[in-house]
């Protein structure tokens, strides 16, 4: 016999329980003001304005190193939340379970690779990431950073990163 | 992030440790990102200090590479050399380390910016 589905409102608690416990875990997200929406596995990130990310206000124009942060942030963020979703998943975690268990290992980056395609309008700016290998050691991941329009990307970048132990 | 000096192509920034700047909560290393940021900026201000250069540039690319990670506690230094500049792009070398560590970098980045240079004097 065919297993009953579980109730959406199952699925959504721990889903979005366990994003909320990986970004709440790291304090640059909060201060950079960054935040991730979720529909099914993909993740979206946020970076909301604010004057603190103004770089040249002349122009104005926000930070490069405030696009790079949050860049490298959706990237170890994208990483990190692959393997908490095979987790929880796998083993159909609770909304309690998922409250106990350890704070996630995040990956390291090894080497990350930005490009500046646009100068950051002082409004907010959305970012994906794509995993393009995930191997037992080493990952590489593309992450893109647009504001109005998603075709028109505002910055790129590439890194490599070195995967927690799984042993631990 | 305050600039230590910048003089000739030749940069210094640093920063303090902050924990709202903790990108690992398990050993509390500073984000990533927050050394991007401070690395940039660092690169950034050593075109500015060209001894040719007209005008403000932009980054055009970064790329970075993480040796270790910065000890917690301790400030974040970097260093950048504006190396060679044509009539449009400056390159330039930034080393990143915490503490008085500087033979043991924290990160090492090379970047291409956007380069003016300054109008000749009539003669």
């Amino acid at each position: 016999m065919r297993e009953k589905p579980e109730p959406m409102q199952v699925i959504k608690e721990r889903r979005d329980g366990a994003l909320l416990r990986l970004v709440d875990a790291i304090p640059y997200i909060k201060f950079m003001g960054i935040r991730f929406d979720r529909r099914g596995d993909e993740l979206t990130g946020t970076m909301a304005y604010s004057d603190m990310l103004i770089g040249n206000p002349t122009l104005p124009a926000i930070h490069g190193g405030a696009t790079a942060a949050f860049l490298e942030t959706t990237a170890i963020i994208e990483l990190a939340w692959a393997e908490i979703w095979t987790k929880i998943e796998d083993e159909k975690l609770s909304g309690e379970e998922i409250e106990a268990l350890p704070l996630p290992v995040l990956p390291k980056t090894i080497d990350f690779t930005t490009d500046y395609l646009a100068a950051g309008k002082p409004r907010d700016i959305y970012t994906r990431a794509r995993i393009n290998r995930s191997g037992r050691r080493y990952a590489s991941v593309h992450v893109e950073a647009w504001q109005d329009n998603r075709q028109k990307i505002i910055g790129q970048a590439t890194g490599h990163f070195l995967m927690p132990s799984k042993e631990g | 992030m305050r600039m230590d000096l910048i003089e000739d192509a030749h940069a210094i920034m640093s920063m303090p440790y902050d924990e709202r700047l903790i990108g690992d909560p398990n050993t509390g290393v500073i984000h990533g990102g927050a050394i991007s940021a401070l690395m940039d900026s660092c690169g950034g201000a050593s075109v500015f200090a060209h001894p040719e250069n007209g005008s403000a540039s932009v980054t055009l690319d970064l790329r970075i590479d993480y040796m270790r990670s910065a000890k917690p506690g301790e400030r974040i230094f970097a260093e950048a050399h504006c190396f060679h500049v044509t009539r449009t792009v400056a390159f330039v070398r930034v080393v990143a380390w915490a503490g008085d560590q500087k033979d043991e970098p924290t990160a090492t980045a090379t970047g291409a910016f956007s380069f003016t240079r300054k109008k000749k004097e009539p003669a």
